[in-house]
């Protein structure tokens, strides 16, 4: 129980680090231009797919850096040309532009590099056993994962809160129009902020690649996850986008492991039932099966009760 | 209440000839189409299209004319869909005795059901807040569909038969046409059922939160109850859609609500054109012929649609239909004539230049996913060489001159557009 639970911890954290640095991005963008983008996971996909190439020609290490450069690049054209110019048909044309996106790169992606998952694995460097725990070993690479998570997690909240470019952004974020009239080039923040968030995405999609897998679909698998912890967490909060980045992936790992059944729940208090009626899939529900519709059945609840999220002050 | 009776006393006023003429016409063209198209494809095609001609009018209810932007509007179609197979096999078993062409009634029921019990806690806000429930439902339901094995058949979906029903004249709906003509009767029913509502004040008033809630509070309807009131609507007719899908093609799966629908829906009305009532036919039209006729000769179908959709959000939001709509004034004035010429002479180059890129997508689909070696390859009936240089140039050729011959005419359309639509008074005094 005792090995199952720290197993559990660990990845769970891993999960949940590595989803706020997909989430830290989107409710940056979010709690700035209003706009949900749909199509950060594929971001987070073209990362992946991009260091996937690089890996061949010039090894991992070399695509860890220069791939979420690119999907930075990629997503500051795409404010700059899409976005922007989207913005004039007004705020659901925003949010269906970036759904249309999500569904073009998907294509795309398909297109160049093709259905197949890719074999894009971790450097050899990093193939051992950290650790062995109860006869379990933990790979070093989710170590990896996780030292690079904190890294991003603590940079992202040095600039924020302690840089002069860390104090406009938060200005942009709550009043757009008195930082743009201060003298400072707000559209131009906008892109930024949208730019270094698809990046850290990229970044994302590159470490979590060869542990996940890359294909076509990564990106529909993770997706709609984000929004709902960039909707849990609350609006423009990061630290609520951290603690429920950790609560999902805590969540997600804890109910695949923990294998209990309503059946169980029923036979603590000596209840039987019937077999056979229509109602039985209810009764023998088990954790790790609703465990994928647990982060929805959150975000619904959230979203009746509390719409401004865990920690944040704004309505959506 | 009095802006509502003056926009729509004009309506009324109009001889009712004038107002039935396009339903007639509808009709006609209802009865009429297997008659031109009446291969096994065509039917196939046609019943698909009717099917989501309803399916997508439902979504706009919601979207065009709510103002609510829903990712998860498949749920109750395919609720409906599941719903009606399961009555379908009842009747097959003999539990109960009912005409088979009325089960998508089942499938509005359920439909409607969800409606009212989604929409009693996700109309209070439209906007993201909405969007968000809606993508969640939609998710929550799809991972339902996998776990409650009993209702949903698990991946393998649930079938049933159409043909065990009690006949009607003779038919037991064994044959597409029959089918056919159950859609169309169906078709017919919905659209005049949803072109009504919006012509009611429940619809009105619709359109009046979609534009600015806050006034329509001030006149006095709370914006939640108008925005439920057409989720109900839209959820029961969306689940018609779904009653028809089980009963054309005699299965349900859990792809039926799952999120590719939800987008597939949204896909249609927004190529179509969401501001219009007609819009969504539009782009359920299209979007079937794209889906079934396309995909016949192209694998990358996908890709183009994409690639549609996206430009048509940017350049186009109002739809295709609205490039239709931008002439009305034009067509009043007489003048659509005049840009015939400035069309041709922009659309030719154009065409090409679409060809052209068309051509190198496919000739660079075909070179990574062709056999080792095999490099002959076939495009619109022309034979050639994949790896051959001619063909590059050719391709490059046509990208190249079309794009600059487009370029190089879109002033003179720039020019021809506006002498159609000027005013009729500037335009005699330019000419003197």
């Amino acid at each position: 129980m005792l090995e199952l639970i720290f197993f559990s911890l660990l990845n769970g954290v891993v999960t949940g680090l590595l989803l706020f640095m997909l989430a830290s991005g989107l409710t940056l963008i979010f709690s700035m231009m209003g706009v949900l983008n749909f199509a950060h996971a594929s971001f987070y996909m073209l990362g992946a797919y991009f260091a996937y190439t690089i890996s061949i020609y010039l090894g991992f290490w070399v695509g860890l850096i220069v791939a979420p450069i690119l999907v930075g690049l990629l997503g500051a054209v795409v404010e700059r040309y899409g976005l922007r110019y989207v913005h004039r048909w007004g705020h659901v044309a925003e949010l269906i532009f970036t759904f249309g996106l999500a569904f073009l790169i998907e294509e795309v992606v398909q297109f160049i590099w093709g259905k197949d998952t890719k074999a894009y694995h971790e450097p050899e460097i990093l193939q051992f056993p950290l650790f062995t725990f109860f006869g379990q070993n933990f790979p070093a690479y989710k170590a990896f994962m996780l030292v690079i998570s904190i890294g991003i997690f603590i940079l992202l909240l040095l600039i924020l809160t302690r840089s002069r470019v860390g104090l406009i952004i938060q200005a942009a974020i709550h009043k757009p129009n008195m930082t743009a009239m201060l003298g400072h080039n707000v559209p131009l923040v906008f892109m930024g902020v949208f730019g270094v968030g698809c990046a850290l995405a990229g970044l994302a999609g590159v470490i979590a690649g060869p542990a996940l897998g890359t294909f076509p679909g990564m990106a529909f698998v993770l997706g709609s996850i984000v929004f709902v912890i960039v909707v849990v967490g609350g609006l423009g909060s990061l630290t609520g986008a951290f603690v429920a980045s950790l609560l999902i992936g805590l969540l997600q790992t804890f109910a695949i492991a923990l294998d209990y059944s309503v059946n169980d729940l029923l036979q603590l208090f000596n209840i039987s039932f019937d077999a056979d009626s229509a109602l039985r899939d209810l009764w023998t529900l088990s954790l790790p099966q609703i465990a994928p519709i647990l982060p929805y059945l959150l975000l619904i609840l959230i979203l009746i009760f509390r719409p401004t999220g865990l920690f944040g002050n704004r309505e959506t | 209440m009095s802006e509502i009776t003056k926009t729509a006393s004009p309506a009324t006023a109009r001889p009712l000839m004038k107002t039935l003429l396009p339903w007639i016409g509808f009709f006609i063209l209802l009865l009429a189409l297997p008659n031109i198209f009446s291969s096994n494809v065509g039917l196939y095609t046609m019943n698909l299209m009717g099917i989501f001609v309803i399916f997508a009018l439902s979504y706009n209810m919601l979207l065009g004319q709510g103002g609510m932007l829903s990712f998860g509007h498949a749920v109750y179609f395919g609720l409906g869909g599941f719903m009606s197979v399961h009555f379908m096999n009842y009747i097959e078993d003999g539990d109960f005795t009912f005409p088979m062409y009325l089960i998508p009634i089942f499938g509005g029921l359920i439909g409607l059901v969800f409606g009212i019990i989604i929409g009693s806690f996700s109309t209070r806000r439209a906007g993201t807040v909405f969007a968000m429930i809606s993508l969640g439902v939609g998710e929550l339901m799809a991972a339902s569909s996998l776990i409650f094995v009993a209702f949903f058949g698990g991946e393998e979906g649930v079938s049933g038969d159409r043909t065990t029903g009690p006949d009607l004249m003779g038919i037991n709906f064994g044959q597409d046409i029959h089918i056919y003509y159950l859609i169309a009767g169906w078709v017919f029913v919905t659209v005049a059922l949803m072109y009504l509502f919006s012509r009611t004040p429940a619809g009105r008033m619709a359109n009046a939160v979609r534009d600015n809630a806050e006034r329509a509070e001030f006149v006095g309807y709370s914006q939640r109850k108008v925005r439920f009131v057409s989720f109900c609507a839209s959820g029961f007719f969306a689940g018609i859609a779904g009653g028809l899908f089980a009963l054309n093609f005699e299965i349900v799966t859990e792809e039926n609500l799952n999120a590719l629908t939800s987008g597939t829906v949204l896909l249609m009305a927004y190529i179509g054109g969401v501001g219009f009532f007609i819009g969504p036919i539009v782009g359920a039209v299209i979007f079937t012929l794209l889906q079934s006729i396309l995909s016949n000769y192209t694998d990358i179908w996908q890709l183009y649609v994409g690639i549609l959709f996206v430009l048509t959000v940017m350049y186009v939001p109002q739809g295709l239909t609205g490039i239709f709509m931008m002439h009305t004034a034009a067509w009043r004035m007489r003048r659509v004539g005049s840009l015939i010429l400035p069309y041709l002479r922009a659309g030719i180059p154009a065409l090409a230049m679409l060809t052209g890129i068309a051509a190198f997508l496919e000739t660079i689909h075909h070179m990574r996913s062709s056999v080792e070696g095999e490099t002959a390859m076939s495009l619109m009936g022309v034979d050639f060489d994949s790896h051959s240089f001619v063909a590059w140039i050719v391709i490059l050729a046509l990208v190249v001159v079309g794009g600059y011959l487009t370029r190089s005419q879109l002033p003179q359309l720039k020019e021809a557009w506006e002498m159609a639509n000027k005013p009729p008074a500037q335009r005699e005094g330019a000419g003197s």
